[in-house]
């Protein structure tokens, strides 16, 4: 029989720790989030020996502090699901501080394996560290590996089964000295909580006094419980002023220095190191890649390059896809009776999904590139050269990356926020993504501009993109002074040593966002695109269906009675000639104005009607505002809707000269157009967008509030746009 | 001058953290960092646009804004003096 274990894999961020997860588990994981946050929960399974393990991997922190969500998580999970065994990832060439979280880990009282990882960068540093004598001194096993070279993967299984057996000859629980006065405070303290907690816990009443101590505000939550919770917090407040008057300081900053002072001498002890501390090279690319002056062009070269990489290597796999789902709809089409059914699935599901599909290609390479890019350590540099102005904000450096990244598509960008440290800061950036104009919203532009502004096309598109940045720096400023005002995050950032990425690594961390990208698109956005196909496909007219066919019967006679007129004639086969060719546009203008009439009497048409009177004032026609309505979906839609209103037939990106033709001899005003171009700009993204902001939000009233304060924003500075352009004479 | 904050060091300069002053998790966080009393600090280099700096301490490199910087007052290493 196999018996069950559960593992914790803890440690500070950049330690290698996802590369060991990866190790541990190889395909057999998957990312889901933790329960009521959307901070990413990465599980896997492993079977060794006789144990089915589940190895959880919990948020990279350097403390377990209650400040931030990954700490409380990553601490919560120890102490609520009690894992057997805690797997502790110690970068070995920076013990000290990476200690200092498992310090906090001891006090938790976890049975606790050390992986000291990058022993070879270490040893390479000239840093050598005595293993045996660390596991003496901390009771705690110590397996080296190199997880990017997967290393050691077996044998800190193997410790870990031993520890979970209770056999393992160095493990023991010892006590972090915290110093005499410390110490005799804490024991005084956890007499009075012994009183309240089940005598099972034996280690928790120590790690309880010593956050109480610390004034925590999560352990004082836990205490809120208990009888004893005013005797407790009394002796709490009775010790905190004995040790400040003793010393002078808080006793949160004692307990720090404390503990620091412990790991200072386990690190002199096992720690043997030459002079040599840093890494040359690492320095060297540094000070070219943050240069005061060309820090900024490598990193503008960089993100081109990204972008270059992603949109031209993304087209090939793209035009499949695209050909892939045309190839499966006209498939149904066949295979399937005529009827809604057949609608639903070749133009609801099929389209709807593939619509979304599509760019698959893209969001994968840019993740790719993103994740590259990130395990290099250039992103913690992009954050460093990005924050003096990412702060004028209220946003962490980090921020910029998603901004950035929404210029490809918001749906990844949002994704993206993830690597942010605090929701105040995850929600703000993705209220303000959607305003990075993505590159759906291109083709608009540049058939607008092109018809409208044909000598300042390229102008028109730069200033909407630049519009874009203005409007999210501004509203930046507004919602970080009257919505989110919540206390900012510190910016403290570690900035470690650049490293060459593992291959695995990258790809594994691209799959995780591509499978959450798919989830996404199967669940919400298949049901959102059939309401939307319904929509745009009912109420059915049979009897419109039924006059167009009169008519067309009657053209199609038209043209056999001037036929028969011809005959005789001495050209007559080259006047057929024109004649058929005549016919055939007759019979494409007919089924054009058959699509724009069915269209304007559906769901949609009608809403648009409904919508018009309120889009008039921007100078929008109705044809305008149901493009915006099916915009909704998504901004590619907007295009081909024009096409099927303006009767051109449905328009694909390189066709459109009819209708640039159409829209010319449609008499709208330039600063109409221009005021088009701007709603489209600022009013909501797409559907997809919508719902990833919704869950990666964790909240709907972000997404609402999202929705609402972009579809007010549009309207107003595409008005403003209109006045002001009427005004330049653009009538 | 005998004491300086760490927003004050000049590339490659180095001072000895004397008092973290602040509160909340602010100071947590520094403290948790390791800058902690007696630990020495370089200043390494500042970001292109003026903040935030790099700094070194112990034997990593660590960025802070000026803000934070500001609540670390700062000794000279011994044997050595504040320019």
């Amino acid at each position: 029989m196999t018996k069950k274990l559960t593992v914790a894999l803890a440690g500070n961020p950049n330690v290698g720790k996802t590369a060991l997860f990866n190790n541990l588990t190889g395909a057999r994981q998957h990312v889901a989030n933790w329960p009521g946050v959307t901070v990413e929960k990465k599980e896997g399974t492993v079977r060794w020996q006789d144990y089915d393990i589940t190895v959880v991997d919990l948020p990279g922190t350097y403390s377990l502090s209650p400040y931030s969500l990954e700490e409380i998580i990553a601490r919560n999970f120890i102490i609520d699901e009690k894992p057997d065994v805690v797997i502790n990832v110690i970068d070995a060439s920076n013990l000290e501080r990476n200690l200092f979280l498992s310090a906090q880990i001891i006090d938790l009282g976890a049975k606790m394996v050390f992986a000291l990882n990058m022993v070879d960068t270490a040893a390479n540093r000239g840093i050598q560290i005595d293993q045996k004598r660390l596991a003496e001194l901390w009771g705690v096993p110590v397996v080296p590996t190199v997880a990017n070279r997967n290393q050691g993967t077996k044998e800190l299984l193997d410790a870990v089964v031993r520890l979970a057996e209770a056999r393992d000859p160095v493990a023991r629980h010892i006590h972090i000295d915290y110093g005499p006065d410390v110490e005799a405070v804490l024991a005084r303290i956890e007499k009075v909580l012994a009183a309240a907690f089940d005598p099972a816990d034996e280690h928790y009443p120590r790690w309880l006094a010593t956050k109480l101590l610390e004034l925590d505000p999560d352990a004082i939550r836990r205490l809120e419980q208990s009888p004893q919770r005013q005797a407790v917090m009394a002796q709490v407040e009775e010790g905190r002023r004995q040790l400040e008057k003793t010393w002078g300081e808080d006793a949160a900053v004692l307990v720090a220095e404390r503990r620091y002072g412990f790991l200072g001498g386990t690190v002199r002890e096992v720690q043997k190191e030459e002079l040599e501390k840093r890494i040359v090279l690492s320095e060297q690319v540094d000070k070219i890649l943050t240069h005061q002056l060309f820090g900024f062009p490598i990193f503008l070269f960089f993100m081109w390059l990204l972008f270059q990489m992603t949109f031209t290597l993304g087209e090939l796999p793209m035009n499949w896809i695209e050909a892939g789902v045309t190839g499966l709809k006209g498939g149904v089409r066949t295979v399937l009776p005529e009827g809604w059914v057949r609608d639903l699935i070749s133009d609801g599901i099929i389209g709807g999904v593939g619509s979304v599909l599509v760019f698959l290609p893209q969001i994968s390479l840019l993740f790719l590139g993103i994740s590259f890019l990130d395990d290099t350590g250039y992103m913690a540099r992009v954050a460093f050269i990005m924050d003096r102005i990412m702060h004028a904000l209220g946003l962490h450096g980090k921020s910029f990356i998603p901004m950035l990244m929404g210029f490809g598509c918001n749906v990844p960008a949002i994704m993206a926020t993830r690597g942010l440290n605090s929701q105040r800061d995850r929600i703000l950036t993705m209220l303000l993504i959607p305003l990075m104009s993505c590159s759906a919203r291109l083709p608009v532009y540049i058939l607008f501009a092109g018809v409208f502004f044909p000598r300042r096309a390229g102008q028109v598109i730069f200033g909407l993109y630049l519009l874009g940045i203005l409007i999210a720096v501004l509203l930046g400023l507004v919602f970080n002074r009257f919505l989110l005002r919540g206390q900012e995050e510190p910016f403290v950032m570690e900035l470690p040593p650049y490293r060459l990425p593992a291959l695995r690594g990258v790809l594994v961390h691209m799959w995780d966002k591509v499978t959450v990208y798919l989830k996404r698109m199967g669940t919400v956005i298949l049901v959102a695109s059939m309401v939307i196909w319904f929509l745009g496909a009912f109420p059915k007219n049979p009897e419109l269906a039924d006059l167009f066919a009169q008519e067309r019967e009657q053209l199609e006679a038209s043209f056999v009675e001037k036929a028969k007129a011809l005959q005789g004639r001495e050209d007559f086969a080259a006047l057929c000639r024109n004649l058929e060719l005549e016919k055939a546009a007759a019979l494409a203008e007919l089924s054009h104005r058959q699509q724009a009439t069915e269209m304007r009497q559906t769901f949609i048409g009608r809403l648009g009607a409904v919508l018009e009177p309120m889009l008039r004032p921007l100078g929008f026609d109705w044809r305008m505002s149901v493009s915006l309505l099916s915009g909704f979906v998504a901004k590619e839609i907007v295009i081909s809707t024009l096409g099927v209103l303006y009767e051109v037939g449905e328009v694909t990106e390189g066709a459109a000269t009819s209708l640039q033709e159409a829209l010319q001899g449609s008499g709208l005003k330039p600063a109409a157009a221009l005021a088009f171009m701007v709603f489209v700009l600022l009013y909501t993204p797409c559907l997809a967008t919508i719902v990833t902001l919704w869950r990666e939000s964790g909240a709907l009233k972000w997404m609402l509030f999202a929705v609402g304060y972009q579809l007010m924003l549009a309207w107003l500075t595409a008005w403003v746009v209109l006045r002001i352009g009427l005004l330049l004479g653009l009538g | 001058m005998a004491s300086k904050k760490l927003s004050d060091l000049r590339p490659g300069e180095a001072g000895i953290v004397a008092r973290v002053t602040g509160t909340g998790p602010f100071r947590q966080r520094l403290l948790e960092m390791g800058l902690t009393r007696g630990v020495r600090v370089e200043m390494e280099k500042t970001a292109p646009l003026g903040d935030p700096t790099e700094y070194v301490v112990k034997g990593y490199h660590i960025s802070l804004r000026k803000g934070e910087a500001d609540l670390i007052l700062l000794s000279p290493v011994p044997g050595e003096e504040f320019s």
